[in-house]
This record gives C-alpha cells, sequence and structure tokens, in this order.
C-alpha cells in the first residue's frame, strides 16, 4: 500500500477546488497552480524512484482488497506518463500567464485545467475499468468547458461537434463495460485479464475489444479524427497545447494498457485491424497535415499522424515496438506541446493563421524561428533530438517481424510531417513580412522563455537516451508481460 | 409572473418546503447503512429550493439563501476530498473511513462515522451544482 499513488490525481483537484474561491485573486491563482503543477511533477519523480527500487505501487482504495475495491496501480509506463504530463501541464501554465487573458482567467481556467490533470493522472494511475472511465469524465467535462471558455464564434461551432462526438464515445463505452462485466463479472483489469486468460478470448469478449477500440480511438484521434484538427485550433495556443499534449496521448494509453494487458490473445483480428486503422490514419493524417495551410490545423493533423504511429507500434507488439511507444510517446507529448505554444506565438506575432499570409518572422525574431525548426526537427525524428530513439525503435522492431508495410508506414510519416512543418517554417519564417508587423504582442519573450524548458527536454531526451533505456524498457517488459502487473495487483 | 397572482402555490410551498428539506435531512442521516446519503439528500434539496424558484421567484431564493452556490459546491468537494485525504496521516490507505459509538445527549448511543462528513460534502456539492445549473438556466430566458 503506497497512498502517494494516490497524490498525481489528489493534488490537482485540491488545486482546483481551492481556486474556485480565489477566482478573483488572479496573481495568487496563477502562483499556486504553477506551484501544484511542480509539486505534481515532483510527487511523480519521487514515485519514479519508487517504481524503480521497489517495483510496481498499488493502492487498494478505502483497504478493499482487490478485485472487490477500486485499485491504483503506478507501474513504469504510467508514472512516466504521469511526469511527462506535470512537466507539460507546468510549462502550459507558465506560458498561459501571458498568452491567456483575463477575462477567461477569472472564469476559473486555472481550476479547470487542474479538474481536467486530474482526470489525465487518475486515467494513467487507475486499475479499474469503470475507475477509468469516470477519470476520462471528469477530463472531458473540463475540457468541454476549457474549449468553450472565452465564447468565441469558432469556439461554439468546434464545441458542438467535440461534445457530439465525445458524448457519442462515452456512451459506447459504458455499454461496452457493462458487456465485459456481464460477460466476465469482474472490473479490474488485472481480474479482467486473468479471467480472459482463463476462460480464452472467445468471439463475443473480441467483440466488446472491438468496442473498446472503436471508443479509445475516438479520444485518441486513430482513425476516426474528423473532429480533432478543427477542436484543437478553435481555443487559444495554451489551451490547444494541453489538449494536443495530454488527451489523445491518455486514449493512446489506454489503447496500449487494454490491447497489451486483458484482450492480447487474438491478436489476428484486434491488433490487425489497429494496425490497419494505424497505417491509415498515418496516410490520411500525413496528407492532411501537407494540404493544410492554416498553422493550427497543421499542428492537429501532425497529432494524429503520430497517434497512427504509436498505434504501429501497438499492432507489433515485440518488445522492441513496445519500447519505442513508451519513448515515442513520452516524447511526443512534450514536442506537441511545444510546437502548439509556439505556433501560438507565431500566430500572434503575424496576425493570422495562414501560412501564405505570413513571412520574414525569422528577420524580427529569430529565437522563436529556431526553436520551431528544433520542434520539428524533433517531430521528425532527426538524430541528436528526442524523436529518433523512438521512432528507430519502432520501426526496428517492425523489421524484427517481417512487417514490412509497418516500417514503411512509420518511414512515410516523417517523410509527409518533415514536409508540413518545412512549409510553415519555408512560408512562416523565411521571406519577406508580409505586412507592416503590429506589436501588440508585448509579452512575446516571457512567452518564449515559458516554453523554452519543453525544447530543453526534447534535446536531453535525444542526447540522453542511453541512461534512459532502462525505464524505458521497464515499462516496456510490463506491456509484454502481463503476468507482473497481475502479481503486483494481488501481492498482498 | 406578478408576485402575488398564484396565492395556493405559493402559500402551499411555504409550508411543503420544510417537510422536504426535512425529509432530505431524514434521507441525509439514514444512508450509509440503508438506502439514502449525500448526493440523494442534496438533490431533493435542491428540489426544496426549486419549488421555492417556481412559487415565487429566483431572487427569493437569493434572497432565503444569500450564498454563492459556486461556493457552496466548492466547499462541498473540499470537505470531501479532506475527508477522504484524512486517512493518510493515520496511515490508512486513501477514503479509508472510521466509526465509534458514541452516547449523546437525547439520541443516546449513537454510531458516528467519518463517512458521515464525506457525506456532507456530496451533499454540499450536489446542492451547489443543482441550483448553479438551474439559476443559471434561469437567468438566461
Amino acid at each position: 500500500m503506497n497512498n502517494w499513488t494516490a497524490a498525481p490525481m489528489l493534488i490537482p483537484l485540491f488545486t482546483a477546488v481551492i481556486l474556485i474561491f480565489l477566482h478573483n485573486r488572479l496573481q495568487l491563482q496563477r502562483w499556486i497552480s504553477l506551484l501544484s503543477s511542480l509539486l505534481n511533477a515532483a510527487v511523480a519523480i519521487f514515485l519514479l524512484y519508487r517504481v524503480r527500487t521497489e517495483g510496481i505501487q498499488t493502492l487498494n482504495m478505502s483497504g478493499w482488497a482487490p478485485p472487490y475495491g477500486i485499485v491504483l496501480v503506478a507501474d513504469m509506463f504510467a508514472v512516466l506518463l504521469v511526469l511527462a504530463a506535470s512537466i507539460v501541464s507546468a510549462c502550459c501554465l507558465l506560458y498561459s500567464f501571458r498568452g491567456i487573458d483575463e477575462e477567461r482567467e477569472r472564469h476559473y481556467f486555472y481550476s479547470l485545467v487542474h479538474f481536467m490533470l486530474a482526470g489525465v493522472n487518475g486515467s494513467f494511475l487507475t486499475g479499474d475499468l469503470f475507475n477509468l472511465f469516470v477519470c476520462f469524465e471528469l477530463m472531458l467535462m473540463s475540457s468541454y468547458a476549457l474549449i468553450v471558455l472565452g465564447g468565441t464564434r469558432r469556439q461554439f461551432r468546434e464545441t458542438l461537434h467535440y461534445i457530439l462526438i465525445n458524448v457519442l464515445s462515452s456512451t459506447l463505452f459504458v455499454a461496452s463495460v457493462a458487456y465485459l462485466y456481464g460477460a466476465t463479472g469482474t472490473l479490474n483489469l488485472a481480474h479482467l485479464s486473468l479471467r480472459i486468460a482463463e476462460s480464452g478470448q472467445s468471439g463475443p469478449i473480441t467483440v466488446v475489444a472491438a468496442m473498446l477500440l472503436v471508443v479509445f480511438s475516438v479520444k485518441a484521434g486513430l482513425f476516426l479524427f474528423f473532429w480533432l484538427p478543427g477542436s484543437y485550433g478553435a481555443p487559444p495556443a495554451a489551451i490547444s497545447a494541453l489538449f494536443g499534449a495530454l488527451l489523445t496521448k491518455v486514449g493512446m494509453y489506454a489503447l496500449i494498457r487494454s490491447f497489451t494487458l486483458i484482450f492480447y490473445h487474438e491478436t489476428a483480428v484486434t491488433h490487425t485491424l489497429i494496425g490497419i486503422m494505424g497505417i491509415a490514419t498515418i496516410v490520411l493524417g500525413g496528407f492532411g497535415a501537407v494540404s493544410q495551410t492554416n498553422v493550427n490545423r497543421i499542428l492537429g493533423y501532425n497529432v494524429i499522424a503520430s497517434i497512427g504511429f504509436v498505434s504501429l507500434a501497438l499492432s507489433v507488439s515485440n518488445e522492441d515496438t513496445l519500447k519505442g511507444a513508451v519513448f515515442y510517446l513520452v516524447h511526443d507529448m512534450i514536442v506537441k506541446a511545444l510546437l502548439f505554444l509556439l505556433a501560438g506565438i507565431l500566430v500572434a506575432e503575424t496576425g493570422t493563421e495562414r501560412i501564405n499570409k505570413m513571412g520574414g518572422v525569422l528577420d524580427h525574431s529569430p529565437l522563436l524561428s529556431w526553436m520551431f525548426l528544433i520542434a520539428s526537427l524533433a517531430v521528425v525524428g532527426i538524430p541528436p533530438l528526442g524523436g529518433f530513439p523512438g521512432k528507430l525503435l519502432i520501426i526496428q522492431g517492425s523489421l524484427e517481424s517481417g512487417e514490412y508495410m509497418i516500417a514503411a508506414a512509420g518511414v512515410l510519416l516523417s517523410l509527409l510531417l518533415l514536409y508540413s512543418l518545412i512549409k510553415i517554417f519555408i512560408l512562416g519564417f523565411w521571406g519577406k513580412p508580409r505586412k507592416p508587423r503590429e506589436t501588440n504582442w508585448k509579452q512575446h519573450p516571457k512567452l518564449l522563455w515559458s516554453s523554452a524548458p519543453l525544447l530543453l527536454l526534447i534535446v536531453l531526451l535525444g542526447v540522453f537516451a542511453e541512461p534512459a533505456m532502462p525505464y524505458v524498457s521497464r515499462a516496456a517488459d510490463i506491456l509484454s508481460d502481463p503476468s507482473i502487473y497481475i502479481q503486483a495487483v494481488f501481492k498482498e | 409572473m406578478p408576485k402575488g397572482s398564484d396565492i395556493f402555490l405559493q402559500n402551499v410551498s411555504k409550508i411543503v418546503v420544510f417537510i422536504i428539506l426535512a425529509f432530505a435531512l431524514y434521507l441525509f442521516f439514514t444512508g450509509h447503512v440503508s438506502p439514502g446519503g449525500g448526493f440523494i439528500a442534496g438533490l431533493t434539496s435542491a428540489g426544496a429550493l426549486l419549488l421555492l424558484a417556481l412559487a415565487f421567484d429566483i431572487d427569493t431564493v437569493r434572497k432565503v439563501l444569500p450564498v454563492d452556490f459556486k461556493l457552496v459546491m466548492a466547499l462541498g468537494l473540499l470537505i470531501a476530498l479532506c475527508t477522504g485525504t484524512g486517512a493518510f496521516f493515520f496511515g490508512e490507505p486513501f477514503l479509508k473511513h472510521a466509526f465509534g459509538y458514541f452516547h449523546l445527549p437525547l439520541l443516546g448511543k449513537t454510531e458516528l462515522h467519518t463517512a458521515l462528513i464525506f457525506d456532507l460534502g456530496v451533499y454540499l456539492a450536489v446542492v451547489g451544482v443543482t441550483m448553479t445549473i438551474l439559476i443559471t438556466i434561469g437567468e438566461d430566458s
């Protein structure tokens, strides 16, 4: 039993509630929320240390032993993602001190962000399928409010799509949870895994697995992503960054967790399906990114294409690809947040979201330009940067398993993303300024500095990939061998 | 609706509101071991306030209960969270509850448990949320 396992969920919850009382004290709100997210990162590092030295940490809530009660499970994979989420959120909060207008800040912006973080961290840490649903809802409810906060015309339109699609998928989620409970009599993830391994993954259970695949795919933006580029572009940059970095990754985490821990018997059906969806996502997302001229939509399609790539790793599911998936997912959280934050500055700087109306940003803000270039190269996976090790492992692993189609799709993805991001660079940063620059954005250097830690982190992730590898392989071991997870849950 | 135009509804609700609130109180205390609890009691109380708002108007409800319901909700959440986290300090798992039997004046031997405090949090949160929603919708029309 380790109560610290609940802390990454409780700290944001407490912060969110306290911030409601302080909703008129903006300065106080800002510092409390920053402190809280830093504290969360510290707790995540502490948990990482405990997981490394003592193995998987579990907490039986209210003292009820699994499978009767709800259990929180902090394994290496979950803790790495919690850590990345905390760091990303700290930077996004720092950015929003200047990047979000006071009107939004006054309307519970910080509370909502922390409620969302509680949902995100809860989804990573929970060991119970219904609790996962609850955490998803907590995260989605807050994201509904965040996406519409400010109430511009565009936000209202996109919110409608966003809410409809998510309510629909949540309904399907509850339905599949009910089916699964009817078929197996349990909702504890470890117990589900045991029961299905005992009785064999029969046809009906595979159908439920496919339903859950649809649910998580909608949340992750895997294949069913038509709503994503529009919705993520509507709110201000700090919110888009949080969404792009965290929400889709939670969906992806749920996919990886459920299809490595529970539904790993009928790989010919489910994992092939995931592979096909992944390739389709890469092709559609990649070409979508290339075809767009709106910065935020290009980034939205980038998020989608990367999700497609991680799902390829899941569909192959050998040791190397799973390691790659863990590494790439952590890196992708950080780099997508960074790109959205930088794009926010770019849009504020040029006064437009269309790249063919921009130009010459390199002349007056060189720092922004080079940061954007490095982030773009990291997304593509140029060697010294953080995108490389993950991508290498996934492609290498799929070649080992003889999945040449999947390896080819991974390479194609890099090319398409490179083209789409370099297009922003060429049209937006090179050339002559299209129109006289309006300097209404005085906080610009501070915004750059608040995104700098993320840039530093992706460089460090690339350079120190070797020392990071033990953590990543520990996470991948649990994914490839469900019995480690199951033993940890039932040990007490 | 002009004030005083619905004399029956207004006079009946003045009494019925208290009956509903008393029932809510009963539901609140009977919870935990039998059907009831903070959630349902909160909804029932909000129902009483809604009746008041229908019979008179929202301004009357505001005058009777001059509180910001958003803060009520936050207070409820805070109480519930603190009760759950309190277990940390006794080396117990999160959300673990404690109970004991006490001799209280009038009531005699009574079982008191920390889940009741948690329920109080739930109660306040539910009343806060429901009233915030109702007042927001009511203001728009």
